[in-house]
């Protein structure tokens, strides 16, 4: 065993200069010719920047609501419910989620309402909502800001995210692009 | 076809695609051979050796490596415990995140040691970004570790006697600098450019659209997430890990990590084949591990896109699936392929939340990790596949009545004790360590965050997770206490090493024994026949041994839901 310590040591010290040290700084390097110079994607609006992968909460019903969050679109942590599918507590939820939805979009019935905006997030920072979730909205975001439906349906159209190269994965919304777009509208 | 089915196909094909050529380059390194890398490690691996004092052109016995396997991890050990029990005032803590206690860095320190990454912690607040890097470079290291124990076995297997396999350190450092740094740097570029973060400077104060202050967390990011899934740690660098928006910002990242996960499991079965010069067997064991792999992954798939009935029944448009704990962007379908790919390999990275999915698809997670072969982890998933075709051999010759051989070998009797003992460690760990938790609800049952059935599946999954090294979670459990830190804490230093060192063991073995050569009356081992008899022994060796505690668990679950 003896025999093997010191080569062991040296040879930890050794990688940890190329694995965590060298490795690492090559990948600052590479992070500075990215467009958020490696802050990730970033939105830039009115001399404000956003993160445009963190989602935000929107329950204000003049703005296309995100999805519910089990930790309050808190960055500075991360979380889902964890709650299992049959517990009874999470149904409840459920249900009192959607008779919210139902109250604050008067005119809409239950069928329309998709299950991402009744159901939280496994992140807690989900910055999408499903087409289906943007398009439910829009009659009450209509009458609010005295808008024509027809005007927002084409906006979300053109906020739609399509399948990445048009193959792959679902089509989706960013909630915070989507509600700029919306401020811009006017 | 729908794109989220497209997704998942393109997912599988990629892997494939790379992994034949991969394989081919593995072989090559490990038989010593010219690769295009060496002009640039070769002077960078020879000055290694010079300084640590290593002969890198030395050959050891089995045991000589296994010894230098366990010295070099205790020093990991020992190193990450200073580490993180110090990060307070250590540097590289721009968040002033606290040093972890003494039962919590056991645990951590072990789980990522062992190629577990249990996490009873989160990357926000738990650890400073100098624990991060040490964890990223445990990350390397432990998946250096698994391969070169599967050398071992290639090197014993191959045709002839041998008495010498290598030597730990210099196939150790050769793993690290030739197969696992080149891979992580393209992959940590293109998840740079997908959006990933990499920066030194802690929480960024940013202010919401509606004006509301918001902090979130950042930090080197696109360094840790790489390893993390090419070394099939599956370690997260947020809480959340790979259903976190900075970790696998859209639906091509995520499809970059599945690709990489899956990537170094599937060309080690093929570079395998390369390496003892039998390419059908590879084939044979790759459609094996295919069919479990694919087994479980569909009904996932189904179930997770079909949606949680008890939703539907409420009357709502349930066309996404079950949406709880997912995100949209990746939707419900990959989310369902993700938990069993995690799972079947040892990674363990989610990008959903576990113990918010259907029943039937938490079982399918937990056989994945009972099993433990379909691929497996980097290098033990050959080490685990290797212990059921002693086992397949053993029966199969006692049917057909030959004395059972393996690739020219006879099996003997202390060859099938040793693979007896780890076939049989894997359920003993499972179902001891939860029969203990349960005995004890003053532990264990505060912890819980489902009640029911669904709670006994969170024990039960948190030590089938501990004891196949994988990681993932039923992450509702309250699990850092000390009696989850210490119990999963050792749990997972037996579910790791005994598994190396048995097949290695073996292998040596088998090594050592005189080389019979093949007669009309060998039993085939490159047939799709016994690869079906191995498939059995699979079913009812590793499957059957875990069916009491699942009906407990998962099958009550969905029988009684409404």
């Amino acid at each position: 065993m003896k025999q093997f310590l010191w080569p062991s040591i040296k040879l930890t010290l050794l990688s940890l200069v190329l694995l965590s040290g060298l490795y690492t700084l090559i990948l600052l390097g590479f992070a500075r010719l990215t467009p958020g110079k490696g802050k990730g994607e970033m939105i830039e609006w009115k001399g404000k920047t956003y993160y445009a992968n963190i989602g935000q909460s929107f329950t204000d019903d003049r703005y296309f609501w995100s999805r519910p969050s089990a930790v309050g679109y808190n960055a500075a942590g991360s979380g889902g419910s964890n709650k299992g599918p049959n517990n009874p507590e999470f149904l409840q939820t459920v249900k009192d989620r959607i008779d919210t939805f139902l109250v604050h979009n008067p005119g809409i019935n239950r069928a329309q309402i998709p299950v991402d905006m009744v159901t939280a997030s496994g992140s807690g920072l989900d910055p999408n909502i499903s087409l289906q979730a943007a398009r439910v909205q829009a009659s009450r975001i209509a009458r609010l800001r005295g808008i024509p439906e027809a005007s927002l349906v084409a906006l979300i159209d053109k906020q739609t995210e399509k399948p990445l190269l048009g193959l792959f994965g679902p089509a989706k919304l960013n909630v915070l692009r989507l509600n700029i777009a919306l401020d811009d509208l006017k | 076809m729908n794109t989220e089915i497209i997704g998942i196909l393109a997912m599988f094909l990629i892997t494939l695609l790379l992994a034949l050529p991969l394989g081919k380059y593995i072989a090559r390194v490990y038989d010593g051979q010219r690769t295009f890398l060496d002009p640039v490690l070769g002077p960078l691996e020879r000055l290694f050796f010079r300084i640590s004092g290593v002969d890198p052109a030395e050959s050891w016995s089995w045991q000589k490596n296994l010894v230098a396997l366990l010295v070099i991890n205790l020093v990991w050990f020992l190193l990450g415990m200073f580490i993180l029990m110090n990060m307070a005032w250590l540097p590289l803590n721009p968040d002033h995140n606290p040093s972890q206690g003494a039962h919590l860095a056991f645990n951590t320190t072990i789980s990522f040691l062992v190629n577990c990454n249990l996490q009873h912690y989160s990357g926000e607040s738990g650890v400073s970004y100098l624990g991060q890097l040490y964890l990223m470079f445990l990350q390397f290291t432990t998946a250096a570790t698994g391969m070169v124990g599967a050398v071992l076995l290639f090197r014993a297997l191959r045709k002839g006697t041998h008495k010498t396999f290598g030597n730990f350190f210099s196939d150790y450092l050769k793993t690290c600098t030739r197969i696992l740094l080149p891979l992580s740097l393209i992959m940590g570029i293109m998840l740079l450019f997908s959006g990933t973060p990499m920066t030194m400077e802690g929480k960024q104060q940013t202010i919401g659209l509606r004006g509301d202050t918001m902090q979130v967390s950042t930090g080197p990011v696109a360094a840790f997430v790489p390893i993390k899934h090419l070394g099939t740690n599956g370690g997260g660098f947020f809480g959340t890990n790979s259903a976190h928006p900075l970790e696998n910002p859209g639906y091509g990242s995520n499809m970059i990590e599945m690709v990489a996960q899956m990537l170094i499991p599937f060309a080690m079965v093929f570079a395998f084949g390369i390496f003892i010069r039998r390419k059908r067997m590879a084939w044979v064991i790759f459609g094996v591990m295919t069919l479990g792999f694919l087994a479980l992954a569909i009904p996932n798939t189904y179930m997770e896109a079909k949606g949680n009935p008890a939703i539907a029944h409420m009357g709502i448009d349930n066309s996404l699936g079950n949406m709880e704990g997912k995100e949209v962007r990746l939707g419900a379908a990959a989310a369902g392929y993700w938990s069993i790919a995690t799972t079947v390999i040892s990674t363990g990275s989610i990008n959903s939340m576990h113990d918010s999915h259907m029943p039937l698809s938490g079982m399918n997670e937990l056989l994945a990790m009972m099993i433990n072969c379909f691929y497996g982890g980097c290098g033990v998933g050959i080490l685990n596949y290797f212990i059921f075709i002693i086992l397949a051999v053993f029966i199969s010759g006692l049917m057909v009545g030959r004395t059972p051989e393996f690739l020219g070998k006879k099996i003997e009797a202390r060859e099938m004790k040793i693979a007896m003992i780890i076939a049989l460690l894997h359920p003993l760990l499972i179902l001891a360590g939860t029969a203990l938790a349960t005995a004890f609800p003053q532990y264990t049952s505060g912890t819980l965050n489902n009640p029911g059935f669904h709670g006994f599946s969170e024990i039960l999954y948190e030590y089938t997770s501990s004891a196949a090294n994988n990681g993932s979670g039923f992450e509702g459990l309250g699990d850092n206490t000390p009696w989850w830190n210490i119990t999963t804490g050792f749990v997972l230093i037996l579910g790791r090493y005994l598994p190396i060192i048995g097949p290695v063991a073996i292998a040596g073995i088998l090594g050592g024994k005189k080389y019979i050569p093949e007669s009309a009356g060998t039993l085939q081992t490159d047939t799709p026949t016994f690869g079906f008899m191995t498939l059995a022994v699979i079913a009812i060796v590793a499957a059957l041994a875990f069916f009491p505690a699942l009906t407990l668990g998962p099958i009550a679950e969905c029988f009684s839901s409404k």
